[in-house]
């Protein structure tokens, strides 16, 4: 496709790279450190929902079950914290693909319902299991290391995380423009066309839903490495739809856009902070104002405004 | 043994009933506009909440019930006239997102102005429970179930048998066509936004002297709510109510002999094994999309 | 053998048979059309043909095996490509995405090497976006090599499902309609189009109210009517058939 969507790409390596050095503060470094960690797994969420049009309204438990892999493992059994995070993603990968195949045989809200379902019951058994996961109090995870090179101050984690979010965009927007990625986008614009041209809708499908399933589970245990401590609210159905909103509010089947609707929700609570007792008042209101107003999200209309042509 | 299988029996039903009135709430409005509602839910927890404020108020309890739901069925109106009209015929995922939101609104408020304690409402005939075989039954459970029987009832009736009734059941199987016979359509959505919230409203002041309520506590009964419309099939009234009362029994029973830690991810285990095997629930109509 | 055989194919919806114990048979290069007043059941013997629909009763033969009931991808696989009667474009991807769609059967389409952008993956995708831009000029969509779908009018479309289907280098194409909507002008270009293709050596079926274009293109015609086959033969045959005579003049409403 389009020679040009790959500027972005360029445009994104270089506010990564200069960003350290104008962030006043290690309040900030944090914040730019969360920020692209969920623009990883908003990328990941976009491919299924934006592009594939399939929703999930369960994701954070799949991002549960990475950050327990890298707290559990480790603490009780003493794995390795990188063979912890295979170890969850392999988890998260299987469990996905085993409920993948009946779960896309539905639409619209009945698979809404399903990993709305999927979602709660994970979280449910995170919170119950307390002997492994301490319950609804959490647990500290240990720091990540490799091969004798400790990832302890917050500088490193943000090259790490950069070059991750670099790497994740650059594939995101290879496999758009791929056989994979046209057959994925033909099922979202006519499942009934794209099966009669040969494209097995539901392993696609199933696919895409695997794929991003893995990408929300290895970054929740970068999540969990970084912060060092988990609780089950990572895991819980209003972060699956925060990250859901991160797609939507950036703008469904836009790499970009995903960017920007993780930096702009990751944001949004520090920003509502102020608003002492009415953060979720306002935050609210918030979601349901940009919906009604942009409800293609703001990259593709910024986009339609700027030009006609392509976008990506 | 059966006195025990009895109480479980009882609480299932009582909170299956809740759940049922806020699955015909999911019904109404998915019908009227294929909106899943994620505010049904706050509408039970105002309906509660409002009772509690109106009645330490000083109201006599009718007039304290009366404007518990006439004030969230105002909240549904606005949220239909605001937020769902102006952006018809959306993506599902917009259309979620939107009523996310309105139930976030809700929630907040709610929290400032009720607090974000815990709040109790008197049994509507006092607490002296009832003995059956062994088991005990509290006067308000037959409260819930007997104003669940009446209302399913009223809407039967309103349904097979009023114009406005039948006019909104027009209106769910093809829009298009009852536009085209003159069924104001409009009238239809604010219609069902108006009832559906009254609906939750009610379940949740007829449900607030057993299970007490709080300003969080709309989250996972709408969630459950949500399940039992989609067991029974989404679209379907008489499912919506089936769907309720199976998700309460089923909660209450695997609770009571299964789990109590694992009580609130029964309902969702149940959904998937059904969607697994009846992907458009249990009465669910089997239709094949036209191309 | 002939290429297509069907034998008393039925499907029911509910109380609603529309199509019931349907038979015939198409030979490899010819181009066979079916006509029938709206509702008659085209589209769905279309849907059941081409996998959309399963059968409640009945066979479907290709090259002497039984398809009846396999998926469209299944169908796909064996050179049956199809347009819609509603269109069927993705209007979130460009006109020539469109087309090479169609490919997607005759492309690596692993995952894993698509994220990484493989040489050999891109060289590939380049070549296919030359050869969709060449089947657009070969429908007459020159103009639109560079547009998005969403931004070309009715007329256009109807032809890019036409180009859409002819990525798949099918055998056998089911055109549902294709000039339906068209001003007289388009309409005779659509009807070389299908002349072009049928010449091309694909087995063409076409569903086409416009007589003329119908009797000027085709070999055979089956008529239905409610469902049911009325008549079949080449098109002198059916011209005089009293069945079909009757129908059309609505004797049978
Ligand atoms: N998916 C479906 N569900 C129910 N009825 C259908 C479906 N598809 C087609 N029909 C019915 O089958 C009959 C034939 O329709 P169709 O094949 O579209 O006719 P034609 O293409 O000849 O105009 C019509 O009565 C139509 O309503
Ligand atoms: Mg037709």
């Amino acid at each position: 496709m389009q020679k040009r969507a790959y500027y972005g790409l360029y445009i994104v390596i270089a506010i990564l790279a200069v960003l350290p050095m104008v962030l006043p503060n290690s309040f900030y470094l944090d914040l730019a450190i969360r920020m692209a960690i969920n623009a990883v797994i908003v990328l990941g969420l976009n491919l299924l929902i934006g592009f594939a049009g399939q929703i999930s309204l369960g994701h954070a438990g799949f991002l549960g079950i990475g950050a327990y892999a890298s707290a559990v493992l480790p603490t009780h059994f003493g794995w390795h914290p990188l063979l912890a995070m295979g170890a969850g993603a392999v988890a998260t990968g299987l469990l996905a693909a085993l409920v993948a195949r009946p779960i896309f045989k539905l639409k619209g809200n009945y698979l809404a319902m399903a990993t709305l379902g999927l979602g709660i019951i994970l979280n449910i058994a995170l919170r119950n299991e307390a002997t492994w996961t301490g319950g609804p109090d959490g647990m500290p995870v240990p720091a990540f290391g490799l091969f004798g090179f400790e990832l302890s101050n917050d500088k490193q984690w943000y090259w790490v995380v950069a070059i991750l979010l670099s790497v994740s965009v650059w594939a995101s927007l290879n496999l758009i423009d791929s056989p994979f990625g046209r057959a994925l986008r033909a099922l979202h614009g006519s499942e009934v066309a794209s099966r009669v041209v040969g494209v097995d809708v539901v392993r696609y499908k199933v696919a895409i839903f695997v794929m991003s399933a893995v990408f929300a589970s290895l970054m929740g245990s970068v999540t969990a490495h970084y912060v060092g401590f988990v609780t089950p609210n990572l895991a819980d159905f209003f972060h699956s739809i925060e990250l859901v909103t991160m797609v939507v509010i950036g703008g469904m089947a836009s790499v970009y856009g995903s960017l920007v609707g993780a930096v702009l929700l990751t944001a949004l609570p520090q920003a509502l902070a102020t608003f002492e007792g009415w953060e979720t008042v306002v935050f609210g209101a918030i979601l349901m104002i940009c919906m009604i107003f942009l409800p293609k999200g703001l990259v593709p209309t910024l986009a339609a405004k700027f030009d006609k042509g392509d976008q990506a | 043994m059966l006195a025990q299988f009895l109480q479980f029996f009882f609480s299932g039903i009582t909170v299956g009933a809740t759940y049922a009135l806020a699955a015909l709430g999911f019904t109404l409005i998915y019908n009227a506009s294929n909106v899943i509602n994620f505010a049904q839910g706050e509408f039970i927890m105002l309906g509660g909440m409002l009772a509690v404020f109106f009645t330490q108020a000083g109201l006599p309890l009718p007039a304290a019930l009366l404007l518990a739901i006439l004030v969230p069925a105002v909240v549904g109106v606005l949220i239909e006239k605001l937020a769902i009209e102006p952006v018809k015929g959306a993506e599902t995922v917009t259309l979620i997102i939107i009523t996310i939101g309105a139930s976030l609104v809700i929630r907040g408020l709610a929290a400032v102005i009720f607090g974000k304690g815990t709040h109790s409402l008197p049994a509507f005939s006092g607490d002296a429970p009832i003995e059956v075989l062994g088991a005990t039954l509290m006067p308000q459970s037959l409260w819930v179930l007997g104003v669940t029987a009446v209302v399913v009832v009223v809407l039967w009736y309103f349904f097979t048998r009023t114009l406005t009734g039948k006019a909104m059941l027009a209106t769910s199987y093809n829009r298009l066509a009852a536009e085209l016979v003159g069924i104001n359509t409009n009238g239809v959505l604010f219609m069902s936004f108006a009832m559906s919230a009254a609906l939750g409203a009610l379940g949740g002041i007829l449900v607030t002297p057993i299970t007490l309520t709080s300003y969080d506590a709309g989250i996972m009964l709408g969630l459950k709510g949500f399940v039992a419309a989609v067991l029974g099939g989404l679209g379907n009234g008489l499912g919506a109510v089936v769907g309720g009362l199976l998700v309460g029994l089923l909660e209450s029973l695997g609770a009571g002999y299964l789990s109590s830690a694992y009580k609130d991810a029964i309902p969702f285990v149940l959904i998937l094994f059904i969607l697994f095997f009846m992907p458009r629930g249990l009465f669910g109509a089997r239709v094949t999309d036209r191309v | 053998m002939s290429l297509l055989e069907v034998n008393d194919l039925s499907i029911h919806f509910g109380g609603v048979k529309a199509v019931q114990n349907v038979s015939f048979s198409i030979d490899a290069g010819i181009v066979y059309s079916v006509i029938g007043p709206n509702g008659a059941g085209k589209t769905t013997l279309f849907n059941l043909i081409t996998g959309v629909y399963k059968p409640t009763s009945g066979e479907i033969r290709l090259d002497g095996e039984s398809i009846g009931g396999k998926s469209p991808d299944e169908l796909a696989r064996r050179g049956v490509a199809r347009t819609f009667q509603n269109l069927q474009i993705c209007m979130n991807m460009s006109a020539i995405e469109n087309v090479m769609v169609g490919a997607h059967l005759r492309l690596d389409r692993n995952l894993i090497k698509a994220a990484l952008r493989l040489p050999g993956l891109t060289r590939r995708d380049a070549e296919l976006r030359e050869e969709a831009a060449g089947l657009m000029r070969f429908v007459g969509l020159e103009k639109y090599i560079n547009a998005r779908a969403d931004s070309m009018p009715y007329g256009a479309l109807k032809r890019l499902e036409i180009a859409r289907a002819l990525a798949m280098k099918p055998r056998l194409i089911f055109l549902d309609e294709p000039a339906a909507g068209l001003n007289p002008k388009e309409t005779i270009e659509v009807d070389e189009l299908v002349r072009k293709v049928a010449d091309s050596g694909i087995t063409v079926v076409l569903v086409e109210h416009d007589m003329k274009m119908v009797m000027n293109l085709s070999d055979r015609i089956l008529v239905l009517d409610y469902g049911k086959k009325l008549a079949e033969g080449t098109g002198e045959e059916v011209r005089k058939n009293p069945d079909v005579i009757a129908a059309y003049l609505g004797a049978h409403a």
